[in-house]
């Protein structure tokens, strides 16, 4: 199998990755009108930085609250194992029981639904959540499963194939011929 | 990595690959319900030819706590007393479709013999005199994470106090400590040495009076009584006087140091001082951290998806 890389397109640049984050934060915010039971958990590992900025700014909105954060590794729970060789990152930091909670589910890109529905199982072994919503920096769409965003930095369409990038410095598309 | 049979088949990154894993293990295993789908649908039967107690039920919780299917064959009360052989015994356990057998044997290289004998993973839980890997990686689990040290030993000098000669614990341990960095110190009187102790890049001591105030990790060995005969420990009080650990001699260990050792303990021999009145025992903290880490074991062989990649020839 020879993969050779066509192009890498910048989609966002960091100023637009820094305005979606202060967007959802505000439609956290409003979604939400009561932030008590509200906790934002990144998924290990590129949805930690990114919960981490919307719990800051949210912060920062609401002044009067302080939004707890997580993370969640979901390498134990996924459904593909045979198929592709996991690599661990780092360990679940959830430091609540979440029963009863509203979880902000975070991850940098959403694909198949593959590992947001682990992280529902995962989130589950933590106690039971009142809701969980869920936020992601890109939507690429592909999806397999009946899972959907409630909060979404940018609609990309791909193909399949292609790899999407997502860091503090923007979002990459590059396609992958095979 | 397709089996466990010993400390030498792991390659540093892999000691420390594995440990890293024992870390989300260590935390499902603080959860309420301490248990994650990871090996569901997997079979892992436990074969014991031997006596144990942490051993078999540290892997058979491992599992559970994995979500796998537990079967235990245990030697005593199976057709081995029809006369059956070990290569039957297997090839019949293996024929019901079993992922992975953790095997203890009191002869060294069972466990490698029956790889032949089975396409399932075998894991090596203690053969003879050889190896226990599972132990090397749990006790430098403990001393990495005691130390604060994650996937070093450099500057730590530990001491292995007791019978090295007929110890699997300590030729997986000081395989794996070595290799880590740390300094390792070995005590013990000639008779309980291997004759080529010089290649193991050891140092030797005479007492544990020489080294109790001078180590960061005091790991003394079970005197295996029901291997002795008199013309290896001629006396057992006189071994006692040198080579135990009195209340005394705990007294003088150094701040921070800690006292370990495999269990099952035999008090009164090794250990003369009561553990518990010992501020540095980690000794129920290695029972512990076994659980954390042969999870990270039976993931690593069974669940990541490495063994998969390996048959299809590197493609991921």
């Amino acid at each position: 199998m020879s993969i050779s890389e066509v192009s890498g397109t910048e989609i966002l640049g960091a100023d637009d990755v820094s305005r979606a984050i202060t967007r959802i934060s505000h439609e956290i915010v409003e979604r939400n009108p009561d932030l008590s039971p509200v906790v934002i958990v990144g998924m290990q590992t590129g949805g930690v930085w990114i919960a981490q900025r919307l719990r800051d700014t949210v912060n920062r909105i609401a002044e009067s609250i302080e939004v707890p954060l997580g993370a969640v590794d979901i390498s134990m729970y996924r459904d593909d194992f045979s198929l592709r060789p996991v690599v661990l990152s780092a360990p679940t930091d959830i430091p609540l029981d979440l029963t009863g909670r509203t979880v902000v589910l975070v991850d940098d890109v959403l694909f198949t639904g593959r590992t947001v529905r682990a992280a529902l199982e995962a989130l589950n072994d933590h106690g039971r959540p009142r809701a969980v919503q869920l936020a992601v920096m890109v939507d690429r769409g592909h999806r397999e499963l009946p899972i959907r965003p409630d909060y979404v930095g940018k609609n990309i369409p791909t193909h399949f194939t292609d790899e999407v990038s997502v860091g503090p410095d923007g979002v990459f598309v590059t396609a992958v011929v095979q | 990595m397709k089996h466990l049979l010993s400390s030498h088949d792991l390659s540093v990154d892999e000691i420390v690959g594995i440990l890293d894993v024992a870390d989300h293990m260590a935390e499902i295993n603080t959860r309420s319900l301490p248990k994650v789908p990871a090996l569901r649908g997997k079979t892992i039967a436990s074969v014991f030819f031997e006596d144990s107690t942490r051993t078999r039920l540290s892997f058979e919780t491992a599992a559970k706590r994995l979500s796998a299917d537990v079967m235990t064959f245990m030697a005593s009360s199976s057709s081995l007393n029809k006369g059956e052989s070990l290569r039957d015994t297997i090839e019949t356990l293996s024929a019901m479709g079993v992922d992975a057998m953790v095997i203890r044997h009191k002869s060294s290289g069972v466990p490698l013999t029956m790889t032949q004998w089975t396409d399932a993973v075998v894991i090596n839980a203690g053969d003879g005199w050889h190896q226990h890997p599972t132990q090397g990686l749990l006790d430098a689990y403990t001393v990495t994470r005691e130390f604060g040290t994650k996937d070093s030993l450099s500057g730590r000098s530990i001491a292995i106090v007791g019978d090295i000669k007929h110890s699997r614990v300590a030729r997986s341990n000081i395989d794996i400590f070595r290799r880590l960095g740390a300094h390792v110190v070995v005590v013990a009187p000639p008779a309980l040495l291997p004759k080529n102790i010089e290649s193991w890049g050891v140092e030797v001591r005479n007492t544990i009076d020489d080294v109790v105030g001078e180590v960061d990790a005091l790991y003394m060995l079970r005197m295996q009584l029901e291997r002795m005969d008199s013309s290896i420990v001629p006396k057992l009080t006189e071994y006692c006087a040198l080579y135990s650990l009195t209340p005394e001699r705990a007294a003088r260990m150094g701040s921070g140091a800690i006292l370990m050792h495999p269990g099952p303990i035999n008090r009164g021999v090794e250990l003369i001082v009561d553990p518990t009145d010992v501020p540095g025992s980690r000794i129920l903290k290695q029972v512990t951290n076994g659980v954390n880490v042969r999870m990270a074991v039976l993931f690593t062989l069974l669940g990541s998806g490495a063994t998969t990649v390996l048959q299809q020839g590197g493609e991921s």
